[in-house]
């Protein structure tokens, strides 16, 4: 037996690390993906005042903290038995709006659009930022930065601290919004909307309209044919900070739709004991291992499950883009790993959209910020889409709100098992009797998970925008046989 | 001829991290560039390719500057913090979980087999019929698979090693960075080896905007949600806890602007070895009763000390665990 | 081996610190397991030096200052008090048995009571048993 080790960040880093045993004949027998990091929130939340939660669990990850603000914030609200009034709840949605915009930006620049603008095969040092620059014009490079600075001022204006915002509290906000910060929000947003059209564009010009890039999308190794999580509103559209969680099937039925107090009816955590993070999975139809397909309960949670999860999009140029996205890659659901990329767009767009919407709400600098405290109900849970799917936090307190258990399922958790299964796809594709590993056969694997936005490992994020990646292939004794090294 | 001054290398570790300090050096925005242009950067996971191999390949003190981030969690991240004191001139505790141990040190409250237990076994949502757990070394049909063992305690990074300076802040401000960074660029003189550095030696309270009564009592605390924040009079004066006078300011009060009080990130002011034993005194001395009875009714509402007071700073302060 | 307490006694100097002395002269037997450190008030005792006290391997800190209204800064033994009753909510959160920290107030002709307080406090500690603080927190750096 054969083994290949992807330690992205080599042995060192600790956020994900892959594991891919070869058998005699050179192929893929087997792929692990495993993350060697816990820090047992849920455990020490435990005697905490509820309040204090949203910004305390916002420190589960410093890529993504306003999607745990929001998530915990909501569940704070129902654990206190509280309503935030319209002009509270719109604050919160702008402010998640800003968030969005921020982190969908950074990844598909930094991350995904390397790899399509140049090419999967382009030479390492140049399938970078640096690279992307280069070949699309200097501007674009700090017209990114720029917009992700913009986005992150609303963020501190709405929540103060410009990272872990302090925005939440019981029942509603803790600052309003003037008529004159409004107006500048709006004329921000509007640039987010340009913003947004324009990267879109981009993906157009680039990716679509070259063939290659379609065939790879559409018949690469990266199809995975999972059920597709994720939040909808009332009308069955995309929504990030409020609605039902809705799953469909691997042709598109529903399978369930359930508010976030129903949520271990129908969604459970198996645990491996290769792995700290555990693998959620539809608790309906069980944990069948490592397997796609109808039968399986594994179901992933992305910008792409979203899409194939409602009916549309609830702002006019994203329900567009939307219809076109699904004729071009021929109806829904789509299955290809790759194409998240495009629905991530797709909600980029749709975010801007919505920014620009709820800054012109009247609603927006009302001056009700809070409901007003009633008796403490004790216990609570709070759903949101983070960027990286179906955030949950479930709270119980005792009858004074400090907190006695807490449960907390994390984005990228959700996709724990897609992964896996994702990388072992793209391997046995690529990896096969007789093949050379080399650089691109390297890239093209790590595209499988990039997709997901993973965020174990905020390389995601990075402005070089390269996953760092060390191969080592090893026989069973663990005797190195080669190594390969991206510089 | 003029002499070319050689380029700093710079390197950027994350342990048991959020992310949220690396985030932070990206967050100098357009400033990047200025970094860039003065520093290699030969280290940084979450950009760049170099691996562990190559950091142990370094000679001894080749790296000039290491911002270490996150605490001490798991055997992986001491190995690293060690690695790295010997291979950096300069080593910084970079951000509240490496100078304090920061929100991941409120573990020390509790212990690994009750993480494990609560998350592997107890949790709600788990199915765990074999009682399975992580475990370092699993041999798997295909070969052993490894983990980093994980630790009861979390430590700061002082705990494991020698960190040369302390940047406070979850995480620091991006300015601060900054302006240390420029500072040590510019070949200026370097405070002496312990020093917090990138903060004020004022306490928060100095810099805050709120408004502030000499003297003033109070005969009941609020939790913050109990009250209507008047949004301009000091929060302990409204009998809201805030840390304000148990930490040191450079933050720019960023959590008081959005409304909220301090939480502590920062850290204790100079020669305050141990911010809940500071925030006891002066929680204490604004409490306006004599009668023990009524002192205790007033620190009923005190819903949690310990967790408040040692927010971000439990690995290292006096009592560092709980005592089991 | 018989468990000898260590037991560390913050003692304001204007009137438990006399008590003590008098305890001392007049003969008065009490438990010698006593580390006495004098302060000016018992309101200079920092949450800090009781911490510290705790940390380096007391297995009993005692905190004695002037009754209620014979503070000579007026305000410090009320002070006192209000950490006092603070440090006990914080200890028993952190699982130091609340009994290990005991405040009384001992006036300096008060020699007798000091020595009952100091042995009935030492028979507390040993019922207790020695501490664990010293151990749990330690660091293998
Ligand atoms: S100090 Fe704060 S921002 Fe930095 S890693 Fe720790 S939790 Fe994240
Ligand atoms: S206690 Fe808090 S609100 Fe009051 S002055 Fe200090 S920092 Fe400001
Ligand atoms: S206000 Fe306090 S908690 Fe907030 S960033 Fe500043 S020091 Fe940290
Ligand atoms: S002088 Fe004795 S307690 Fe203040």
């Amino acid at each position: 037996m054969k083994r290949i080790t992807i330690d992205p960040i080599t042995r060192l880093e600790g956020h994900g690390k892959i594991e891919i045993f070869l058998d005699e004949e050179g192929e893929v027998k087997n792929v692990f993906f495993q993350v060697p990091e816990l820090r047992g929130f849920e455990k020490f939340c435990e005697g905490r005042p509820a309040e204090e939660l949203p910004s305390i669990t916002a420190k589960i990850c410093g890529v993504c903290p306003g999607c745990h603000h929001m998530a915990s914030g909501k569940a704070v609200d129902a654990v206190f038995g509280l309503v935030p009034p319209a002009t509270a709840r719109k604050l919160r949605e702008l402010f998640y709006m800003a968030h969005f915009i921020h982190s969908h930006t950074a990844h598909f620049y930094a991350l995904a659009a390397p790899d399509f603008v140049l090419g999967p095969g382009a030479p390492p040092e140049k399938r970078n930022i640096v690279g992307l620059i280069e070949r699309v014009g200097k501007e674009i490079g700090t017209e990114v930065i720029r917009q992700r600075r913009i986005a992150q001022e609303i963020q501190a204006l709405l929540g103060g601290h410009q990272t872990f915002v302090v925005m939440n509290i019981p029942g509603g906000v803790r600052r309003g919004l003037s008529e004159a910060e409004r107006d500048y929000v709006v004329e921000k947003a509007k640039g987010f909307v340009e913003f947004a059209q324009f990267t879109l564009k981009i993906f157009n010009d680039f990716v679509l309209g070259n063939k290659d890039y379609v065939d790879l999308i559409v018949n690469g190794p990266y199809k995975l044919t999972l059920h597709s999580m994720g939040l909808v509103d009332a009308d069955n559209r995309v929504n990030f900070y409020d609605g039902k969680v809705r799953v469909v099937d691997t042709h598109g039925n529903e399978l369930c739709k359930y508010g976030p107090d129903e949520y271990l009816e129908y969604v459970a955590e198996h645990v491996e004991p290769w792995s700290y993070l555990k693998f959620p999975y539809l608790k309906k139809i069980g944990w069948k291992g490592f397997i796609d397909g109808q039968d399986s309960g594994v179901y992933h949670a992305t910008p792409l499950s979203r899409l194939n999860a409602a009916d549309g999009m609830a702002t006019p140029l994203a329900q567009k883009e939307y219809e076109r996205m699904y004729s071009t890659l021929g109806g829904k659901p789509v299955h290809a790993t790759l194409a998240m990329h495009w629905a991530r767009l797709v909600e980029l767009l749709y975010s801007a959209e919505r920014c620009l919407e709820l800054a012109m709400d009247p609603d927006i600098t009302g001056s009700e910020l809070r409901a007003e405290p009633g008796p403490i109900v004790g216990e609570g849970v709070g759903i949101v889409e983070a960027q990286r799917g179906t955030l949950t936090h479930h709270y119980w307190t005792d009858k004074k709100g400090i907190i006695t258990k807490a449960n907390i399922i994390v984005g990228t958790t959700n996709n724990n098992a897609a992964i896996c299964m994702s990388i072992k796809k793209a391997s046995e594709g690529l990896i096969k009797k007789g093949i050379v590993v080399d650089q691109g056969i390297l890239n093209m694997i790590e595209m499988a998970f990039r997709a997901y936005d993973p965020c174990f490992s905020c390389a995601t994020h990075s402005l070089p925008g390269r996953m760092p990646f060390i191969l080592e292939i090893r026989d069973a004794n663990g005797g190195l046989l080669q190594k390969i090294k991206r510089d | 001829m003029e002499e070319t001054k050689p380029k700093l290398k710079l390197a950027v570790y994350w342990a048991a991290a959020c992310g949220g300090c690396c985030v932070s050096v990206l967050d100098v925005h357009e400033k990047l560039f200025d970094i860039i242009s003065a520093a290699d950067l030969v280290f940084w996971p979450i950009a760049l390719d170099t691996k562990y191999h190559d950091v142990e390949k370094m000679p001894d003190g080749y790296i000039d500057i290491t911002l270490f981030n996150g605490a001490i969690r798991n055997t992986e991240n001491e190995e690293m913090a060690k690695l790295l004191r010997k291979k950096s001139k300069i080593l910084v505790a970079y951000g509240s979980c490496a100078h304090l141990g920061g929100i991941p040190g409120l573990a020390n409250f509790t212990t690994k087999d009750e993480i494990f237990k609560r998350v592997y076994f107890e949790s709600e949502s788990v199915v765990n019929e074999k009682n399975l757990i992580p475990v370092p070394e699993y041999k798997a049909e295909e070969g052993t698979l490894f983990l980093p063992s994980f630790y009861n305690d979390v430590r700061a990074l002082s705990q494991v090693t020698e960190p040369d300076y302390y940047l406070p802040g979850c995480p620091p401000q991006s300015e601060r960075l900054l302006e240390v960074f420029k500072a040590i660029v510019s070949g200026a003189e370097l405070p002496p080896k312990g020093s917090v550095i990138g903060a004020e030696t004022k306490t928060q309270c100095d810099e805050c905007i709120r408004k502030k009564t000499e003297n003033k009592r109070i005969k009941k605390f609020y939790r913050p949600w109990e009250i209507k924040d008047d949004g301009i009079t000091c929060f302990m004066e409204q009998g809201v806890l805030c840390m304000g006078p148990a930490t040191r300011a450079g933050c720019g009060y960023r959590c008081i602007k959005g409304n909220a009080p301090c939480r502590g990130c920062y850290g204790p002011p100079p020669g305050v070895p141990d911010p809940g034993a500071k925030m006891m005194s002066a929680v204490a001395s604004i409490i306006d009763e004599k009668d023990p009875e009524g002192i205790n009714k007033i620190l009923e509402d005190l819903a949690d000390p310990a967790g408040t007071f040692y927010r971000f700073s439990l690995p290292v302060s006096l009592i560092r665990r709980k005592i089991l | 081996m018989e468990f000898k307490p260590r037991i560390v006694a913050f003692l304001c100097n204007w009137c438990s610190y006399t008590g003590a002395d008098l305890a001392g002269t007049s003969r008065m037997e009490y438990k010698p397991n006593v580390r006495i450190i004098r302060v000016m008030c018992s309101g200079r005792v920092e949450p800090t030096f009781v911490l510290k006290a705790f940390a380096n391997g007391a297995d009993g800190v005692l905190i004695c200052g002037c009754h209620p209204g014979d503070c000579h800064y007026q305000e410090g033994n009320y002070r006192c008090l209000r950490r006092y009753l603070l440090l006990q909510k914080y200890i028993r959160q952190i699982g130091i048995e609340p009994e290990r920290l005991k405040l009384e107030w001992i006036s300096a002709s008060e020699g007798k009571q000091f020595a009952e307080l100091v042995n009935s406090f030492t028979e507390k500690i040993k019922e207790l048993g020695p501490s664990k603080i010293k151990d749990t927190i330690r660091t293998f750096a």
